[in-house]
């Protein structure tokens, strides 16, 4: 049936058949931005948002000095995330990353508990040890917080 | 001194490129070839003096001339020769001299090997690829000047960083560039040809083996990296969708569909201005990488130290380079004729799916790195894209993808039915339902995803398989004919069969590995032992050892599987000097294609330490599939159709006879 379409026609033919398949996969694309993208929040951010329990999101800013406790079981950690403005008490459970000190910046992925308490399911380690996330950094500097160069 | 030479050399290349920018471009338009060979020695002088301007970079790094801005910042007197060389394009500066050095390499390849193309498409090819060049070398002297001195001097380096002090990474960007860069070539070529306003099978022809070589390159730039991040950061991934991984996997996937659409143009000449196209974006993707990578504008793991002078330079020269070439496109790919017709079942059509569903992916790609930036521009709202939304989107395109891949080799050109095709693959639809079944059941109710992945890959190893034999005609004919046929089996057709099968057993190590890793995280003391699956590792407790730029924490396991010691594992905890920092070295003990892991973290306050334990089966697939994929593509660059003599005679002849070459 196909074979007796003309040039023109066949022509026309792959190219809605191609804009079918990328229209579909952009939707798809679009689809699981929505629900796949994690906000990007510091602490002060995050005190002006209500953020569900159980909703995935991404924390970051320093690590209070000071703050760092471990508990008996050896694998997990409590600290707390502060942008020098508000903060919040977090709790892993794994072994941190090399990078990971008191004083020095941190991203962490993780949910809320109903207790208000950040659980971090991955803390990111950075390449370099003086890294501090843009975010990170400009949320700081718009807090009026920076104390960097 | 030498510092200065490289200076000099470099400026010395740049007036070399504005000139081989210009010269051969008129010869080609007014047909005077010796402006073009003007160009073709240009090319040549361009390349040796941006190899003195490296050497010397190199030797200062090797000496540790510390009077030099980037050897201070970037090296360290006790850092081993080997990072003290790779310590080059371990930074900003130097990878773009890299880059530069790498363009050039090309471009007197493309002078060098050029005998039998005709010489206006030469000129005009060189003269692009040396405007590329013009534009890198602006942005090196001007704004990265890699020879810049200090004063006073200082005593020593401020050291590499510890993390890029590793084989896998030394040799991670000179493939990467490779790759990359490579494509310049397919976009010079592109670019000329829209000029020329010609594109025919022998321009596939001459197009092809320079993508397929950057192709291969870049492949094996991206698996290095991605091993380097499995066994040096130390937790156990090996991708991350990370901006910066994304950056290079853009170019990849755009070069595979590009590798794929010159076939059609040089078997069936047509889909030309596709091809054209496709050229174009490979490389203006490659350009956004290094926008993407160079200018810190996106977060990422790699941190390189950023430049908003350096960002508003690429990006502008992005702009230009893109967008001129685009225009250029819209103005000139209406005149290239179309060819021969096909039927939606023949090989073309399979490879217009491939090349739509390989853009699909890379636009899903694209706009998950973007889509934070610009939501951020929008609505100054930060987020994040990470791996569930490239899982989401990639694994409904790639399975389509791979399901006519598996069969795509074996349906003919122009005509072909389905059903035809189907019956000769009887054999692998039954392998590929019985692997599914048994996966299903061995896994019940375990990750559905799993047997989608062990469809897919038994569908595509055992569809290369057959595609083999049934070409050498296996038990159709004697076993003698059959052996004539591997012999004489083209190459670039075998390279296709082994690519694909690496394709296979690639997917195969990701599902497996992903699927059934086996994870314990807990913390030991001496004598204490931990069961991960069927083996068993005992913590014998920690020993300080030395390195030669840094000290260490090593941690000691006894690994048993039963009752028998099969390996002994040394995970350790480095910490260097220069720069200060701490890195882990996982341990690692590959065996029955997966790996045993380890790594040691902290110590506890209750002189317990933290450790990570896995087992990840199968995960050397992965590795193996992408050599596999590399080695196809440089067997099918060894074809003999692509060397320089053998088809392309008759062409010349024909074409000396048409007066094209006087």
């Amino acid at each position: 049936m196909l074979r007796n379409l003309k040039p023109k026609r066949r022509r026309l033919l792959f190219l809605l058949s191609g804009i079918f398949i990328l229209g579909i996969s952009l939707g798809l694309a679009l689809l699981a931005l929505n629900e796949q993208v994690d906000l990007f929040l510091t602490p002060t951010s995050l005190s002006k948002k209500t953020i569900e329990v159980n909703k995935r999101f991404k924390l970051g800013g320093l690590v209070k000095k000071n703050s760092i406790r471990r508990l008996e079981d050896g694998i997990t950690t409590l600290f707390i995330i502060t942008d020098n403005n508000m903060s919040i008490a977090a709790e892993f459970k794994g072994v941190l990353p090399n990078l990971f000190r008191e004083g020095q910046g941190v991203v962490a992925e993780g949910k809320l508990n109903p207790q208000k308490i950040f659980i971090a399911s991955k803390i990111f380690a950075k390449h370099d040890e003086n890294y501090l996330p843009p975010e990170i950094a400009d949320a700081i500097k718009k807090e009026g917080q920076w104390k960097g160069e | 001194m030498t510092a200065e030479i490289g200076q000099f050399c470099m400026i010395l290349a740049l007036i070399v490129a504005a000139s081989q920018a210009i010269i051969p471009q008129i010869g080609a338009s007014k047909r005077d070839y010796s402006l073009v060979l003007f160009g073709k020695y240009a090319a040549i002088i361009q390349l040796i003096l941006i190899l003195i301007a490296f050497l010397c970079l190199m030797h200062l790094y090797i000496i540790s001339d510390f009077s030099v801005l980037n050897v201070w910042q970037n090296s360290h007197s006790e850092k081993p020769l080997l990072y003290k060389i790779s310590g080059v394009w371990g930074n900003h500066e130097g990878s773009l001299l890299l880059w530069v050095l790498i363009l050039a390499l090309f471009g007197a390849a493309v002078a060098s090997f050029s005998k039998n193309l005709p010489p206006t498409l030469v000129g005009r090819v060189i003269s692009i690829q040396a405007a590329i060049g013009f534009g890198f070398l602006i942005l090196l002297i001007f704004l990265s000047n890699p020879f810049a001195r200090i004063s006073p001097t200082p005593i020593n380096g401020s050291g590499l960083n510890p993390l890029l002090q590793d084989p896998g990474l030394a040799f991670h960007p000179p493939f990467l560039y490779l790759g990359y860069v490579g494509f310049s070539i397919a976009f010079s070529f592109a670019i000329a040809a829209l000029i020329e306003g010609k594109v025919d099978a022998a321009w596939a022809r001459w197009v092809r083996p320079w993508t397929l070589a950057a192709w291969c390159f870049l492949t094996i730039g991206i698996s290095l990296g991605s091993w380097w991040a499995y066994y040096e950061l130390g937790w156990g991934g090996w991708w991350f969708w990370d901006p910066v991984e994304n950056a290079s996997f853009m170019p990849w996937l755009i070069g595979t569909a590009l590798l794929h659409s010159a076939i059609v143009v040089e078997k069936r000449d047509t889909l030309k201005s596709w091809t054209i196209l496709l050229a174009i974006l490979a490389f203006s993707f490659s350009l956004l990488g290094t926008f993407i990578v160079r200018s810190g504008i996106l977060n990422s793991v790699h941190s390189f130290a950023s430049d908003p002078g350096r960002g508003v330079f690429i990006l502008v020269f992005l702009i230009i380079t893109i967008g001129g070439s685009l225009a250029l496109y819209t103005w000139r790919a209406p005149n290239l004729k179309g060819g021969g017709l096909f039927s939606p079942i023949s090989r073309e059509a399979s490879l217009v799916i491939n090349n739509l569903l390989l853009m699909s992916a890379t636009a899903t790609v694209l706009l998950g790195t973007l889509y934070p930036l610009i939501l951020d521009a929008i609505s100054g709202e930060k987020v994040s894209v990470g791996p569930p939304y490239y899982i989401g989107t990639f694994i409904p395109i790639m399975t389509p993808l791979v399901v006519v891949m598996g069969i795509a080799p074996m349906i003919s050109w122009k005509r072909s039915d389905l059903s035809g095709v189907l019956s000769r693959f009887w054999i692998c639809i039954l392998i590929t339902i019985v692997a599914g079944l048994v996966t299903l059941f061995l896994t019940y109710k375990g990750p559905i995803l799993a047997v989608l992945g062990i469809i897919l890959s038994v569908w595509l190893i055992s569809g290369s398989i057959a595609d083999f034999l049934e070409r050498i005609k296996l038990f159709k004919v004697s076993f003698n004919d059959s052996f004539k046929r591997i012999i004489n089996y083209p190459r670039s057709a075998i390279g296709g069969t082994i690519a694909h099968a690496g394709v296979g057993i690639l997917i195969f190590g990701i599902t497996i590995s992903s699927a059934f890793e086996l994870e314990k995280i807990q913390s030991v003391k001496t004598g204490d032992r931990v069961q991960v699956g069927n083996y068993i590792f005992e913590f014998k407790g920690t020993e300080i050892s030395r390195g030669p730029n840094y000290d260490a924490i090593r941690g000691n396991f006894d690994v048993y599987k039963g009752n028998d010691l099969i390996i002994k594992m040394q995970p350790e905890n480095r910490s260097f000097i220069n720069p200060e920092m701490v890195t882990t070295e996982a341990a690692i003990y590959p065996r029955n294609l997966g790996d045993l892991y380890a790594v040691l973290g902290e110590k506890n306050p209750n002189n317990t330490f933290s450790t990570r334990l896995y087992y990840k089966p199968m995960i050397n697939c992965l590795w193996l599939g992408c050599l596999l994929m590399a080695l196809g593509g440089f067997i099918s660059l060894s074809d003999r159709k692509y060397r320089i003599g053998a088809p392309k005679k008759r062409f010349i002849e024909k074409n000396r006879t048409l007066g094209l070459y006087n």
